[in-house]
């Protein structure tokens, strides 16, 4: 007979067998027999103490992103578990594996409203892939492998485990399943069909106008390089989605940016003007296709994705493809035949042109503007050696469209929820599993103060992590929206902000202003060089927008460029 | 199928009975504004499976919305669309209708026509129990109407394809009981999943 296990020693040993050695967290009350066995048993598993646990669900979700593993986080019943929601729900738009634990009440008080109880599970179910409460220990041990597995397989997401805290503090004889029995659930690597691939493969060697739209799913299923051979055997120019960014280099001769509502106005006018699209684990949501009905009109549409659900949720496809997409690019590329597609090139190529000479860098300007902080942070980085993870907004935008990213898992940013103060605990996660990669945290000033305190999660770790405020002074992006559709009545965007280099001071970490455009390398250089974590305060001009914007519910054609009349009305 | 085109359609789901899970099935209908006109649950011939027949009104694409994102809930076993099949579609109703003794031959008159019965008899009422496709229990409630109906309910449509048809049971029964545990102690790679 083996030893009996209280619950807690079973979640750690849980989390031993499924590779885990780092969780991130905050205790209370209902997930303390749990934190009191991983101090008795010195489990070999380091907990990060977070100051909040939205940053807590972040750092795993940026952990997650960063290396592809799953992220674990772990809170206490109620408010500790509906702290994690937001970051739940990042991870869940965004595909990321996470498993989160939480405490509950013991049984006894379960549906009684008592201390700190939440019904987590029913709150979390939107925003989770599954979840579970558990009230048996009996359950407990399937329940965890089950949730790995969900969590990491299929289209990867988040899944919430919750355990009655008198649970944690029952025994039970322990071995760790093998297997899971879940018969409603069968993620498969799916090639599909031959007269499905031979008819995707007829319809790009008879392209003449073709673009292949890569997404993140392309670096989930490790296919990039397929995808690079596919894009240069018939020479299709690639362009991503936002959370695709890094999966072709965006210094490729073939990569034409990313598109959408702040993409590159060539890369659109390619998307609207392309007869044959190969959309490849890109989901296709509004912010990359503007007005659903508007989008690539000429085009035959093809649509891979292992998510059934996807096929047709916003778009009209006229080819969908339920497939994994290394085994569907694997089985595509012997019948793509080689092609040339010159005609097309030189207009994408004149367009790239118009898209050069509209830009913001190419117009001299003395005012230290973020896109320019964005273009010298990628020459300082060795052209794109590192990770940025962004937060939401103008800044993010910039981020995207003039740091070229070179290698996939690059940037980390919250495409789907959009979520503001994901940046600075995102990169702790990313820090955690990646100790030897220069990790930068570019975040506009609002949603910087948003999570601001992990900066003693960062000193707590002793993080290197190198931290960009894009200074403006606004929540930049509404503002630019109130200067667009509500004729410049800022109303609640204007921001009273505390002195950033001095707040990183009280935190132990150094600092510095950067004012002037001469500046700007030099500052980067010596947050690079210092030892430990940096943040630098880039105080930017105020009123610079992101362009070209593409109205919610507009078409991509009508793209308001730099230089259009709402934008000479600017301040 | 025209993708425009809004159609009523009956769809069958065999679901694990697992705590909350038509809670998953609810929210999943609410948060993704699906429009769902009747609801049934029951359980089927497997032990620790349900049965969930529902009617939806909608589009092609809508439907192909229901159906995809409904088996993604790890609990959804199973699912299938019936409305092109050939199936036997029922439904029940309660209805207590005001009855009085010049009424009453009239009404025991409608209940003969439509095969329904009497289940309950009182001074001023009836109990009136119908089985029937539901436009022969709408048509019967709509009479009963004429005389006051003080209370009802309804079970919503349940459907079963009948003969030896691929759909149901051979789709759905079979498959799931046949499931093989998955070894998830391999990678994942080997597994086939990334």
């Amino acid at each position: 007979m083996s030893e009996l296990k209280t619950g807690g020693q079973i979640i750690w040993e849980s989390l031993i067998h499924e590779g885990v050695d780092v969780v991130f967290g905050l205790p209370g009350g209902a997930i303390l027999p749990t934190y009191d066995d991983l101090y008795k048993y010195d489990y070999p598993i380091h907990h990060v103490l977070v100051t909040h646990e939205q940053g807590a669900s972040h750092m795993a979700d940026g952990y997650a992103r960063a290396t592809g593993k799953t992220g674990v986080c772990l809170a206490t019943s109620g408010p500790g578990a509906t702290n994690l929601i937001t970051g739940l729900a990042t991870a869940y738009m965004d595909s990321t594996p996470v498993v989160a634990i939480t405490g509950q009440v013991p049984i006894s008080l379960l549906g009684r409203d008592g201390f700190q109880e939440a019904d987590i599970r029913a709150i979390s179910m939107p925003v989770t892939k599954h979840n579970y409460l558990i009230t048996d220990i009996k359950d407990l041990p399937a329940a965890l492998k089950e949730a790995f597995y969900i969590a990491r397989t299929g289209r990867p997401g988040p899944v919430l485990v919750d355990i009655c805290k008198n649970v944690q503090q029952m025994t039970m004889e322990f071995t760790y399943p093998d297997t899971v029995y879940l018969p409603g659930y069968k993620p498969s690597l799916l090639t599909p069909d031959q007269d499905v691939i031979g008819r995707v493969a007829q319809l790009i060697n008879e392209a003449q106008r073709p673009v292949i739209i890569a997404g993140q799913g392309v670096s989930m299923a490790k296919a990039e390089n397929e995808l690079r051979t596919l894009a240069e055997k018939a020479n299709i120019p690639v362009a991503t989605s936002l959370l695709g960014i890094g999966t072709i280099p965006a210094t490729h001769p073939l990569s034409i940016s990313w598109g959408g509502m702040h993409g590159e106005a060539y890369c659109n006018y390619a998307l609207q003007e392309c007869d044959v699209l190969f959309a490849i684990g890109a989901r296709l949501d509004d912010r990359l296709t503007g007005a659903f009905s508007t989008f690539a009109p000429k085009a035959n549409i093809i649509h891979v994705d292992l998510d059934p659900a996807e096929m047709g949720k916003n778009l009209t496809i006229h080819t969908p493809v339920v497939g994994d997409a290394l085994m569907t690019l694997r089985a595509l590329l012997p019948h793509v035949e080689p092609n040339e597609h010159p005609a097309w090139l030189a207009q994408i190529n004149e367009w790239r042109a118009e898209s050069v000479e509209r830009d913001i860098l190419t117009q001299e300007t003395d005012e230290l503007v973020a896109p320019y902080v964005m273009r010298q942070l990628w020459y300082a980085t060795n052209q794109g050696d590192a990770t940025i993870v962004t937060d939401v907004g103008q800044h993010q935008m910039w981020e995207a469209q003039y740091f070229n990213h070179t290698k996939p898992r690059s940037l980390l940013t919250s495409g789907g929820l959009g979520t503001m103060g994901y940046s600075l605990p995102a990169a702790i996660g990313a820090q955690i599993a990646k100790p030897d990669e220069e990790i930068w945290v570019v975040a506009g000033d609002g949603g910087f103060q948003m999570t601001m305190p992990e900066l003693s999660t960062v000193m707590q770790e002793r993080l290197p992590i190198k931290i960009a405020i894009i200074n403006n002074g606004y929540l930049g992006m509404v503002r630019q929206w109130q200067d667009v559709f509500y004729n410049k009545r800022y109303v609640g965007t204007p921001l009273y902000n505390p002195d950033f280099v001095k707040i990183a001071e009280a935190y132990g970490i150094p600092g510095r202003a950067v004012t002037s455009k001469d500046d700007v390398y030099e500052a980067i250089r010596q947050a690079q060089m210092t030892d430990g974590p940096f943040l630098l305060d880039f105080q930017v001009e105020e009123f610079t927008n992101v362009y070209p914007m593409v109205a919610p519910g507009k078409s991509n054609a009508d793209m308001i460029r730099r230089g259009h009349p709402i934008e000479n009305q600017g301040a | 199928m025209s993708d425009t085109q809004i159609r009523r359609h009956t769809i069958i789901a065999w679901l694990e009975d697992k705590p909350s899970v038509l809670n998953r099935v609810t929210g999943l209908f609410s948060r993704r504004n699906f429009n769902i006109e009747s609801l049934n649950v029951g359980h089927s011939e497997t032990p620790g499976i349900s049965r969930m027949t529902f009617v939806t009104l909608g589009t092609g694409r809508d439907l192909q919305q229901v159906t995809t994102q409904l088996d993604k809930l790890i609990n959804v076993v199973h699912i299938c669309d019936v409305t092109s099949e050939p199936a036997v579609v029922r439904e029940m109703a309660l209805i207590k209708v005001t009855a009085t003794s010049q009424t009453r031959g009239e009404i025991m008159q409608l209940v003969e026509i439509y095969r329904a019965s009497v289940v309950d008899v009182d001074m001023t009422s009836l109990i009136i129990q119908i089985v029937a496709p539901e436009d022969r229990v709408n048509s019967l409630i709509s009479l009963l109407g004429n005389f006051g109906i003080e209370e009802m309910v309804r079970t919503g449509r349940v459907a079963m394809v009948r003969g030896n048809s691929s759909h149901g049971h051979n789709h759905g029964a079979r498959e799931w009981t046949e499931v093989a545990p998955v070894d998830a102690s391999l990678p994942v790679e080997q597994n086939g999943y990334h």
